[in-house]
């Protein structure tokens, strides 16, 4: 029973919160709606649930159109970033609930609503009111809610940015072993990109209402079709540095060569520009190979066990992430190094040439 | 690390306690010597005791104005209550119709409480009254100087009309804090509107509405302005609240004994019923059955 949703396009006083977007998920799937705040992912699932109706396009499910079916007689489940459960109602009259308005029998309710429960870790909470709850155990127990419907479709709006580091890790690692044993469409708007990774299944990137990749986790964050998409998908951003490719050789920024190696080799001659994550920048040479860059230091934040060090390289800011704290003084001139095996190659267009996962992802295969 | 006293900090408490004192317990201590002593000059009392109590907790003319009060203040709340929240219902949650209602809603509290009263007594005189003429035209027969049902009906339509307002714009405030997402979370679950109402936007509420029935509580329970503008209290004692019958005790009668002791007896009575209100209101829907 896929959910397909065709040319979706959504306008709100003439401003384009969704921009044609086609999408199909397909049940017993872990679908990751990635962007930033404005991105479109809230409109998206709003629009998927039926609180929206779309400007233009179909939603279909399992081939039945569903576009102006209201939401109260769609099959759908949502958890939202504030933690929303009944006020006046004790966690199990909470998780009860949807079914309650389904008019499913009491013993029935009953099991269902045990079940869930232990699923979530909150059996012995049942008797207890929103209020006295934690913030973890209150989005557990909206969790927990919708889960009980067992709705075809169940849409996390950012469910774990209200929580803290702990818990967040927690409830995530939880909530991956529950869904895997789902048949619903489950679709997860996250704005954190390791979040996403950590998560797994599948990611569709959104970028300003438009859909700009759809695939496995891991394969967008492989191979981002555009410097745009591996912008989004980074954490912190990709550095980007423009070079060019002539005969066998490759200069970076005019003035470095590097002979032409692995996944590089094929380049046709002519500009490119090239992508480095912040973790592959070292500051110390790691291979003979390593093409090193002039740099001055700008800036260190320390952000729990790692350092960011932001280097200027011709006016341009990068990113280098460091394991362990360090401390840097301001203003020196550094070198930084990549490995040329590490680089991503885009057209001046923006558009992915060469990955350098290719490699690694096809040794994985075999 | 060294430690001092640094008695700055007193000066800054120091305002406070003088403009409360001043305020607020200087006036108490002289009623609370009033309501001990029978006063004659400055060097001319008698210390009483209890005796002023005794008299005033006595008093069937007291108790007859307690149980008017009670009454009047129960039915305030009834009305003014549930009213509040139904037009707070209704008021447009955004846009321009949210400002215009929210200025509307807010007119009568605008008006101060003899003007509510004069325009009320003209609007239900019976010769020149729009309200009035329309009631006893119909056949009915309304006269706020005579009839203490009608009297009441006035004093309470007054009231109604007053302070309702405060209820809604308190309900209004209450509404709207509640986030979008609870609504989204009721439509998807099915809910109808009044199970939203009833398990979302209600409990919501409740603090607002806690502090809703505590101020038209304790404003009710004072009530004044309005029954000594309408009738001065009648016909008869009909319309006699506590405060009108203080008053009469005070400056009519100048039994300034009797009306001290009243005036601390009527301050524990409006203090008992706020602590009250305020204990139920704070465990209901919390679930604690103590």
């Amino acid at each position: 029973m896929p959910m397909v949703i065709e040319n979706v396009t959504k306008l709100v006083a003439n401003e384009k919160h969704i921009d044609s977007i086609s999408l199909e998920l397909e049940p017993g799937t872990f679908n990751i709606l990635l962007g930033r705040t404005l991105s479109g992912k809230t409109s998206l699932m709003r629009l998927m649930a039926g609180l929206d109706k779309p400007t233009a396009g179909r939603i279909l499910m399992d081939g039945q159109d569903l576009t102006r079916l209201s939401v109260r007689k769609r099959d759908v489940a949502m958890v939202y970033q504030q933690f929303i459960n009944y006020p006046s109602m004790t966690v199990s009259e909470n998780i009860a609930s949807p079914l309650r308005l389904a008019k499913v029998s009491p013993s029935e309710i009953d099991r269902r609503v045990r079940e869930v429960a232990e699923m979530l870790h909150i059996e012995n909470l049942l008797d207890r009111l929103p209020v006295e709850l934690s913030g973890g155990q209150q989005q557990r127990t909206a969790i927990a809610r919708a889960l009980v419907k067992d709705a075809e479709l169940l849409l996390l709006d950012e469910p774990l940015v209200n929580l803290d580091y702990k818990l967040r890790e927690e409830l995530r690692t939880e909530m991956r072993e529950i869904f895997k044993r789902r048949q619903s469409i489950v679709v997860y708007a996250t704005t954190e990109p390791l979040e996403a990774l950590a998560l797994g299944g599948n990611t569709a990137v959104l970028h300003e209402g438009r859909l700009e990749q759809f695939g496995p986790t891991i394969d967008v964050y492989q191979h981002p079709r555009t410097t745009r998409i591996a912008q989004a998908f980074s954490d912190p951003a990709m550095n980007f540095v423009a070079g060019k490719v002539d005969g066998n050789n490759l200069h970076l920024a005019d003035t470095l060569q590097a002979p032409l190696q692995n996944h590089l080799r094929g380049l046709t001659p002519g500009d490119y520009r090239f992508g480095m994550r912040p973790s592959h920048l070292q500051l110390q040479r790691t291979t003979d190979s390593d093409i090193e860059f002039q740099t001055t230091l700008d800036l260190a934040e320390i952000s729990g066990s790692e350092t960011f060090v932001h280097v200027l390289h011709n006016a341009q800011s990068w990113t280098v992430q460091q394991q362990g704290i360090h401390n840097y003084r301001m203003g020196e001139k550094t070198q930084v190094y990549i490995d040329p095996s590490r680089l991503y190659v885009f057209d001046l267009d923006g558009h992915l040439v060469a990955s350098p996962e290719q490699h690694s992802a096809a040794r994985s295969l075999r | 690390m060294k430690k001092w006293d640094d008695n700055k900090a007193w000066f800054m408490v120091i305002p406070v306690f003088l403009v409360v004192a001043v305020s607020a317990i200087l006036p108490l201590m002289t009623v609370v010597n009033y309501s001990i002593q029978d006063i004659f000059g400055p060097d001319n009392r008698i210390f009483v005791g209890i005796e002023w109590y005794r008299e005033v907790l006595t008093d069937s003319r007291l108790h007859d104005a307690l149980n008017r009060q009670l009454l009047f203040s129960s039915l305030v709340l009834l009305i003014e209550i549930p009213l509040g929240i139904l037009i707070a219902l209704m008021m447009p949650k955004k846009g321009w119709g949210a400002s215009l209602s929210l200025v509307l809603v807010a007119l009568p509290l605008l008006i101060p409480w003899n003007v509510i009263g004069t325009i009320w007594i003209i609007f239900t005189r019976p010769d020149i009254g729009l309200f009035g003429a329309a009631i006893n035209g119909l056949g009915i027969a309304f006269d706020h100087t005579g009839a203490p049902l009608d009297a009441w009906i006035t004093v309470m339509l007054m009231e109604v009309w007053h302070w309702t307002p405060l209820v809604a714009l308190l309900a209004y405030a209450g509404l709207q804090a509640i986030p979008e997402a609870y609504f989204q979370a009721a439509r998807i679950d099915g809910a109808s509107t009044w199970a939203t109402f009833r398990y979302i936007q209600l409990p919501k509420m409740r603090g607002v509405l806690t502090i809703a029935v505590l101020l038209r509580f304790m404003d009710s329970f004072l009530i004044y302005a309005e029954p000594f503008v309408l009738t001065g209290g009648g016909p008869g004692n009909s319309t006699t609240f506590l405060s009108i019958y203080l008053v009469k005790l005070a400056v009519g009668q100048f039994d300034l004994g009797p009306a001290a002791a009243f005036s601390i007896i009527y301050f524990l009575i409006v203090l008992l019923f706020c602590w009250l209100f305020y204990q139920v209101l704070l465990k209901v829907g919390t679930g604690d059955k103590s």
